[in-house]
């Protein structure tokens, strides 16, 4: 068997069907496209500005390497470059200084011995390197810590408010016979179909008038409302069988005890679901915030990015590694939970 | 972490008891139905309901004042500024350019995007419903966008669009000059379907996986035993069966494609010009952005662009009821 046909060969002797070459192409050409950018972020979230201005770029980040040199007026930091010397050897040198196209080098184990080398004739010494700096510089100096922690604040609220009012919302909507219910049921639905975008200037306005303009709880409250999440609760509720809620009753549990100590624990892998849900939506919220707030310091991550990336004088190192810094917990949901997401969606339709 | 969860939750539930039991004694059932049904609807209804109903006060009011009091009752001007045109197609012809241009901008949008996102998630179905190995980690590779947020994935590309990226090497290296894309307006616009597909595909994928595994397994052995070709197989078997998911999964890709605009905002800003500037952006600015501020008449737009998703929508829950009866 010649090694080609080794190495094409297939489970059960069948020979190559060209949906076999579409899968393969597909699912290399997905892999590349998906997950070939996201890596281009990442390596570049580690290069120096200088870098990023590079032309071709270079795949890795790399640093410049330099020594200390004394040069007969106290040691400096001096760069190292790679010199083809006229007798067509190479060598480690560091450049003292520069006249126009001339350098002059030095060895930096023999400082004293200058010698006048063509800057076309080296290469800067580089080595992989990765510029954390990028990471730390903008958390400390700049805001990024605040928006850090602002879209922690507006997450872990407005997660925690949804789970508590859309279940007991669902919980009344599914457990109690009472007049109004269908009513009550067809607002919810209505208000499926009425997105924010179109709700924009009237929801700026009640936001402004009841106070929570430039406030995070502005961000918060208009969107833990979430049809959705009643709608997914419910649903999931009127499967917890009614004969264990009237045996609690018997038992005098009050109505409250009912859905905390029963139903809520019962609906849990809905309310999984629906966390990581809320979790990811309000992580990721774009237009409402940037309505909402205009003062920097409330900013959440998104629309801290989004501002620094429109301004002129655009530093991309810190945006890139701010960016790698927002898609933590989404790569957390992702690895950990992404199990109860497809099957949410399998099942619901949720987004 | 059930256990961290339950202790403070079980203090919750002891302290919330007692007054909750005098509540239930005071108010009774109806009281009680009430009280948990109040917390969301007041959400609601403030959030929501009233700006619903406010929003059409808006839009029948004129002026650049934000507070409906100091606004004054103008009639159907703001629809009528929108919708008067000489030619509906040649926006320079209309009273408000930038509305209809952001119109046919998104009508040209919404009509590639839905066809490749539609197109691409079903391939993608199709694939991850073959008979291929590790079939989760592939499942998770192309669900991995839709987690990104609209910025995220805007600044992704951006970074690999400009001048000095990715996509520009690419070019050098194949011989090619490299091309400034984002200011160049035919390569913004595809530029702007193409990552918008890129980050939902998966989602669309994976509903039309499960309609996929949702369909007997022995319908096609019996196809195969029948000698049935893979293509006829797929024509008569998969089509028909997955048809009702289908044309859920177009509804909602339409829903989703009308409002487009956070990623192609942070990728474009609308630009270069207003070559990607969609119906979405074009309300924000009115609304807020822009020197040029006018509430109503962005009200006014929101309301015509909620009239086209409420059609959308009933159409989706009408197609998706229909679909679970199947």
């Amino acid at each position: 068997m010649s090694a080609v046909a080794f190495l094409t060969r297939r489970r059960g002797g069948r020979g190559w069907h060209w949906t076999d070459v579409v899968t393969f192409g597909w699912l290399a050409a997905g892999l590349v496209l998906i997950f070939g950018p996201a890596l281009w972020l990442l390596l570049s979230s580690f290069k120096t500005p200088a870098q990023l201005a590079e032309f071709p770029p270079s795949i890795l980040p790399y640093a410049s390497r330099s020594a200390m040199v004394d040069t007969g007026d106290g040691p400096r930091l001096l760069p190292l470059y790679t010199v083809e010397l006229p007798d067509g050897t190479t060598a480690v040198m560091a450049e003292k200084n520069r006249i126009g196209i001339m350098a002059n080098m030095v060895r930096p184990e023999a400082p004293d011995e200058v010698v006048k080398v063509n800057i076309n004739a080296r290469q800067p010494l580089r080595e992989v390197a990765f510029a954390t700096g990028n990471y730390t510089t903008p958390l400390q100096a700049f805001d990024f810590g605040r928006y850090l922690w602002n879209s922690v604040f507006v997450t872990v609220i407005a997660t925690l408010i949804t789970l508590l009012t859309n279940s007991m919302a669902a919980f009344a909507l599914s457990k109690y016979e009472f007049k109004g219910r269908g009513a009550v049921m067809m607002v919810i639905v209505a208000t499926l179909m009425i997105p924010l975008s179109v709700n924009l200037v009237p929801l700026y306005s009640v936001v402004s008038a009841v106070g929570l303009l430039n406030t995070r709880w502005g961000v918060i409250l208009p969107t833990v409302a979430t049809p959705t999440g009643v709608f997914m609760l419910r649903q999931y509720m009127l499967t917890i069988p009614d004969e264990l809620l009237e045996a609690a009753r018997m038992d005098n549990a009050s109505e409250w005890q009912i859905y905390w100590r029963i139903v809520l624990p019962l609906a849990a892998p809905a309310l999984a679901v629906l966390a990581i849900f809320s979790v990811v939506w309000r992580w990721n919220d774009f237009l409402w915030p940037l309505i909402v707030l205009s003062r920097k310091e409330l900013f959440t991550l998104q629309i801290g990015l989004n501002s620094y990336a429109g301004e002129l004088n655009v530093h991309w190192q810190f945006i890139l590694a701010m960016t790698v810094v927002s898609i933590i917990p989404v790569l957390i949901v992702f690895f950990f939970l992404q199990r109860f997401i497809t099957a949410g969606i399998a099942g619901t339709g949720l987004k | 972490m059930g256990a961290v969860l339950a202790a403070p939750a079980g203090l919750l539930a002891h302290l919330f008891d007692a007054p909750m039991r005098l509540w239930q004694r005071i108010a009774g059932r109806g009281g009680m139905i009430a009280f948990f049904l109040a917390p969301n609807m007041a959400i609601f209804g403030l959030f929501v309901i009233v700006p619903l109903g406010l929003n059409v006060a808006y839009a029948l009011s004129g002026g650049t004042a934000l507070f409906l009091p100091q606004r004054s009752y103008v009639g159907a001007a703001n629809f009528e500024r929108l919708l008067t045109c000489g030619d509906h197609m040649d926006p320079a012809t209309c009273r408000d350019d930038l509305f209809w241009i952001a119109v046919w901008n998104t009508v040209r949008f919404v009509g590639l995007q839905v066809v490749v996102l539609v197109g691409v998630a079903m391939v993608t179905a199709l694939i991850l419903n073959g008979k291929i190995r590790a079939r989760g980690f592939w499942r998770a590779v192309f669900f991995f966008p839709v987690l990104l947020s609209p910025v995220v994935v805007g600044l992704i590309w951006k970074w690999i669009f400009q001048r000095q990226g990715l996509l520009n090497w690419v070019m050098v290296e194949l011989g090619m000059d490299p091309v400034n894309w984002l200011t160049d307006r035919t390569w913004a616009f595809l530029f702007s379907v193409g990552i918008s597909v890129w980050a939902h595909a998966g989602f669309y994928a994976l509903i039309l996986l499960a309609g996929l595994q949702a369909i007997p397994r022995d319908i096609y052995e019996a196809a195969e035993m029948d000698r049935t070709s893979p293509g006829r197989a797929f024509r008569r078997i998969t089509l028909p069966l997955l048809w009702p998911n289908l044309l859920v999964v177009i509804v909602l890709a339409l829903i989703r494609a009308v409002q487009v605009f956070d990623e192609v905002y942070v990728l474009t800003g609308g630009g270069p010009g207003t070559s990607t500037m969609y119906l979405t952006q074009y309300i924000y600015e009115t609304g807020f952005a822009s020197s040029l501020r006018n509430p109503g008449v962005a009200a006014a737009a929101s309301l015509l662009m909620g009239g086209v998703l409420v059609v959308l929508t009933i159409a989706q829950l009408g197609l998706t009821r229909w679909r679970d009866r199947q």
